[in-house]
């Protein structure tokens, strides 16, 4: 089945050329970056996580999205889904990879990751999302490759890859809420300090996953022979519009508490920073109105049936599902939780060209992944059409 | 070599009766703690220090930063000049930003905007060794909480977990960065976190803090909070004294004296 990721078009080969050259520049970067230190980050003392934890952050809901798929298939028996359940897994796949590279280009010692291994440490979360990640990895590696091959030989998939997919539905829960416990523990860390935290991750989750899912779908009917299916497709809007309406839901919630309480400590101080600016800072004041704006025209284009049904619409309503939760929780949740810092003051963080070609490197190397995949499961579909 | 299954057997075997056998080896290759212990070093359940910023204002406002600079000369404290990769063991916060939730509006002008000197608060339930995936950041018996250089990945979740923004990171190599060196200490290298150490070097080998000694105001005190005969006890018990963010249940193990 490999074979068939080496045998494309022009313009495949022309998209694949191109990752790698992104790849490559953010690895040549990466080198600057090992070589001299996080100092080439735009990352501080104050602000001491940045755009590559946001990513991870981001992306482990993308991953966890792929449960959208398996689990109405395989507990409520959604035929529609049948059809692309691979793509989720395969999806899930890129993004854990991306996730455990951006964790790799954050630390500070590289060459002590096995470390985390050599002294496991319940106590820590971070432990806990090694073991949570890398499973979830493997288990969408088997799962996506045994059902892919036993279509691919049409036969039926072994039994035992039945067990896998039941463990995986509740992996993927806890995928995003081990992340989101990360955050939601810490002392002092009053924008992060909160119990809803996880339901935020898995809301945010279950909207950016299936949008982008969505959207490859498009892609993929576009520029093969096999059609996901316009059944799929409406179903995964539906799921896309009930994830987005909880989704600003909760962050509305987030805003009640910390203003309708007004302790200044509870939130209200990191919310202000984001949204209003704090002590003359206002960095990332346009990006979170970005997110605001974004997320309303999502909801208008997703909650009226007659957009949510027409593609153009459907496509746009889910790129600005993806895009403001991108912004919300892979930007001004990592970030915003820094500031004001433990002293009630403002340090703000922006990225460095260098963080940002590293960054762009890593997802390319997650779409790389994702062609390659995509490729080999579309032509095995397009064989049985 | 020939490989054959016999060998690779073999080979496998040794293997699994090494890796059985590891952790009683471990156990009898395990130094004797009564052995490792220097004879001169303090003995106490748990470490701390209270400040008398009474006594420290008045020569502090006229200039004395010997407790900073000491600490910087023992420890090589690199001086990066770049307030955003700046590595700090000891310095000064104003009240109001040191104990954001201990003050009020109409408070005393000279008291909100006084010099509090701050440092790593060497938590009884410290933040930062929960988090830590490697174990690299732990608290010792005697209560001071310590990084070990070698095992820290720089993942800096303890810098996301310490409330008091005590910890420093390495963003680039601090060496260039050290003005004198201190051949009797260890330099860092880029990429680890590193933070105050309540000099356990110094306690070890019988002496007190650096920052204690050498304060010209005697405005430190350090002593066992857990002995009710120590200085600092006895400081406690007569004085009104604070600690930085109370609230969040860390148990700071510096105390001040307003």
């Amino acid at each position: 089945m490999i074979a068939r990721a080496f045998n494309g078009s022009k313009r495949y080969w022309s998209w694949v050329v191109f990752l790698l050259v992104l790849a490559g520049i953010g690895f040549a970067c990466y080198l600057v970056q090992f070589n001299r230190g996080l100092t080439v980050t735009g990352m501080s003392r104050d602000v001491s996580w940045g755009l590559y934890i946001g990513q991870l952050t981001f992306l482990v809901g993308v991953a966890a999205s792929a449960v959208m798929l398996v689990l109405p298939y395989y507990l409520h028996n959604v035929k529609a889904f049948g059809r692309i359940t691979i793509l989720g897994e395969f999806l899930a796949v890129a993004a854990i990879i991306m996730c455990l590279l951006f964790v790799f280009v954050d630390l500070g010692k590289p060459m002590r990751l096995l470390n985390m291994i050599l002294y496991p440490t319940p106590n820590s979360i971070l432990f806990w999302d090694m073991v949570v990640l890398t499973g979830y990895l493997l288990l969408n590696i088997v799962i996506g490759w045994t059902m892919l091959e036993a279509e691919y030989k049409t036969v039926a998939p072994p039994k035992w890859v039945k067990i896998l997919i039941y463990i995986s539905i509740p992996w993927a829960i806890s995928i995003h809420t081990v992340t989101a416990f990360l955050y939601a523990g810490l002392p002092g860390r009053h924008y992060w300090l909160t119990a809803i935290m996880a339901a935020r991750f898995l809301a945010s989750a279950f909207a950016s996953g299936p949008a982008l899912l969505i959207v490859l779908c498009f892609i993929i009917r576009k520029v093969s022979k096999f059609d996901p299916g316009r059944e799929a497709i409406d179903k995964l809007a539906a799921i896309v519009t009930y994830a987005t309406i909880i989704s600003v839901f909760f962050v509305g919630l987030e805003f009640f508490t910390a203003f309708y309480s007004q302790v200044p400590a509870h939130g209200m101080d990191s919310l202000i920073y984001l949204f209003a600016g704090l002590d003359g800072h206002a960095k990332l004041v346009p990006l979170m109105w970005l997110f605001a704006v974004l997320a309303v025209i999502a909801l208008v284009l997703l909650i009226n049936p007659r957009t949510r049904n027409r593609e153009a619409t459907l496509i746009a309503a889910c790129g600005a599902v993806f895009i403001s939760m991108w912004l919300e929780k892979g930007i001004g949740l990592v970030i915003g939780g820094f500031i004001p810092n433990a002293f009630n003051r403002v340090t703000e963080y922006s990225p460095t060209p260098l963080e940002m070609l590293i960054t762009l490197g890593i997802w390319a190397v997650g779409a790389l992944i994702l062609t390659f995949l995509y490729k080999i499961a579309i032509a095995v579909k397009e064989d049985l059409l | 070599m020939e490989t054959s299954r016999r060998n690779f057997l073999k080979l496998g075997g040794a293997w699994a009766l090494g890796l059985a056998i590891l952790p009683a080896v471990k156990g009898f290759a395990a130094n004797n703690p009564e052995h490792l212990v220097n004879p001169k070093a303090m003995a106490g359940k748990r470490w701390g220090l209270v400040i008398d910023m009474q006594k420290c204002w008045p020569r502090y406002q006229a200039g004395c930063r010997r407790c900073f600079d000491t600490c910087r000369r023992e420890h090589n404290i690199p001086d990066i000049g770049n307030k955003k990769e700046e590595i700090k063991w000891i310095w000064t916060e104003p009240y109001g930003d040191a104990f954001p939730d201990q003050q009020h509006e109409l408070m005393a002008e000279d008291i909100k905007n006084n010099p509090f000197i701050v440092l790593c608060n060497h938590c009884d339930k410290p933040p930062c060794v929960r988090v830590c995936p490697t174990r690299a950041t732990f608290k010792r018996q005697d209560g001071i909480v310590m990084i070990d250089y070698h095992r820290c990945i720089g993942c800096r979740y303890c810098m996301a977990a310490c409330p008091y923004g005590a910890r420093s990171f390495n963003f680039r190599d601090p060496r260039p960065y050290i003005k004198e060196l201190n051949p009797a200490y260890p330099t860092r290298e880029k990429g680890v976190v590193e933070k105050c150490t309540l000099c356990v070097e110094r306690i070890d080998t019988g002496l007190p803090p650096a920052c204690v000694e050498v304060c010209p105001a005697k405005a430190i005190t350090f002593g066992d909070l857990e002995d009710p005969s120590s200085e600092a006890r006895q400081l406690l018990k007569n004085r009104y004294t604070i600690q930085r963010k109370p609230e969040l249940g860390t148990h700071p193990s510096i105390y001040y004296i307003v």
